[in-house]
């Protein structure tokens, strides 16, 4: 607006009261009424751009772009130490399970061979006991079978005793005639015999 | 309704050091607010250092990656020593682009002199740099390789023409695309004004306001593109002063 004014009044002494105060502008500005390409306004322009993109410059790689840069570059340094650090623990993780499982496996055949042992020693022990019990049980039986077989030889005396008396007695009865003993015995021994 | 009046420079505080003009403009405004803007982003976003970055720092971490990743694609690693000054750049001209857009603001990008200083800047830049560096050996930038030499006599003076016109197309490009954007969006805007003021024609005016906000998305792209397009070009020609040969 200001440019317009200015325009104006430096028209009017040119007596031409006529046209507008734009027109007066344009034809004030001639070729240059194109804003971008009015040359007076160039200086000022020029002017404070080098002023502030020089001190936007400078802060820029004084400051910020080095800040920047240590960001990124701490941030890229803390994930590898950290992937680093990780793939350590994997590791020994992996260790210990490698060292849990062979205690395992050791403990493992430990128990099999004390079950192993126990269960031979049970058995053999068994075993022994059996023998034992068996040899013991086997006397007795042996004992009891002689004393039956000696029971039986005696029972079976008496017998031969009781025969022949009884058959002397049943001759004497019967024919009158008393017959030696030792006669019947060598007859019972005969019948026996035969 | 004139579709230019955004882009007129009004001194708002007028100033003058021997005869030369330091006024303080809007346009000096907006320098500002743009350098400002830069440094909220990469200043105060990130004074926490944080680790697990906030909303802010991960911004400024994606833009210093982005321009660093530009930087080292185009000009390789020693390209590097020029990020600072690549950084800037891009950060200056992206944040004036976005703050340009915001209605009844002014857009420093469509001030041919400032693109133009910027391209003028790019090219003394390579200049001296490509000179310190090489010496004369970084004229070889104007020697293509495997050239028979009576094919060299047309092409050198080409070679030459098309550097020095480097730093016109660079700032004719962003200029421009900014330029037409903003009187597209003004002409689109005025004509929605007009309707409403044109009797039973009012019943239009919601057409052309559809049509501002689809440019509007359109002038985003293009505002950020252009930033990019000028620094990517910028990497480019500084690959030139760091590796003169073809």
């Amino acid at each position: 607006m200001a440019n317009i004014v200015l325009a104006a009044e430096e028209a009017a002494p040119h007596g031409a009261r006529e046209p507008s105060a734009t027109q007066t502008s344009v034809e004030h500005h001639g070729g240059g009424e194109f804003p971008p390409f009015q040359t007076e306004n160039f200086v000022p322009q020029l002017v404070w751009l080098a002023l502030t993109f020089g001190v936007l410059y400078i802060l820029m790689s004084r400051i910020a772009l080095p800040r920047i840069g240590s960001i990124l570059h701490d941030r890229e340094s803390r994930i590898e130490s950290d992937l680093f650090a990780s793939r350590e623990l994997q590791a020994k993780a992996q260790e210990a399970a490698a060292a849990h499982d062979e205690t395992l496996r050791v403990t493992k055949a430990q128990a099999q061979d004390i079950g192993r042992a126990a269960q031979q020693q049970s058995a053999s022990e068994t075993a022994s006991r059996r023998a034992s019990e068996e040899a013991a049980f086997a006397e007795k039986v042996a004992a009891a079978e002689a004393q039956i077989l000696a029971a039986k030889s005696e029972a079976l005396s008496n017998v031969e005793a009781i025969a022949t008396e009884a058959a002397g007695a049943i001759l004497e009865k019967l024919t009158g005639a008393r017959v030696a003993a030792e006669t019947l015995q060598g007859e019972f021994r005969n019948i026996k015999a035969s | 309704m004139n579709p230019t009046e955004q882009f007129e420079l009004q001194r708002i505080a007028p100033y003058f050091i021997n005869g030369v003009d330091v006024s303080f403009t809007n346009a000096s405004l907006y320098m500002l607010l743009a350098a400002s803007a830069a440094i909220i982003l990469t200043i105060f976003a990130t004074s926490k250092r944080a680790l697990v970055p906030g909303r802010g720092q991960a911004l400024a971490e994606v833009l210093y990656e982005f321009v660093a990743n530009t930087v080292r694609s185009t000009a390789g690693k020693e390209g590097m020593r020029f990020f600072p000054f690549v950084f800037t750049l891009f950060t200056f001209i992206l944040m004036s682009n976005l703050i340009g857009l915001v209605p009844y603001t002014y857009s420093l990008s469509s001030q041919i002199v400032l693109t133009f200083a910027f391209a003028a800047f790019v090219l003394i830049l390579v200049i001296l740099y490509g000179l310190y560096r090489h010496g004369f050996g970084f004229l070889r930038l104007f020697v293509p390789h495997g050239v028979p030499a009576p094919v060299l006599v047309i092409l050198i003076p080409i070679e030459i023409i098309s550097f020095l016109s480097r730093p016109v197309s660079l700032s004719v490009r962003l200029f421009a695309n900014i330029l037409a954007g903003h009187i597209t969006l003004a002409v689109f805007g005025g004509l929605a004004v007009m309707l409403l003021g044109a009797g039973s024609w009012a019943a239009l005016a919601p057409v052309p306001v559809l049509g501002v906000v689809v440019l509007y998305a359109l002038e985003l792209l293009v505002n950020c593109l252009q930033a990019f397009v000028f620094t990517v070009l910028t990497c480019v020609y500084l690959n030139d002063a760091i590796h003169p040969g073809h």
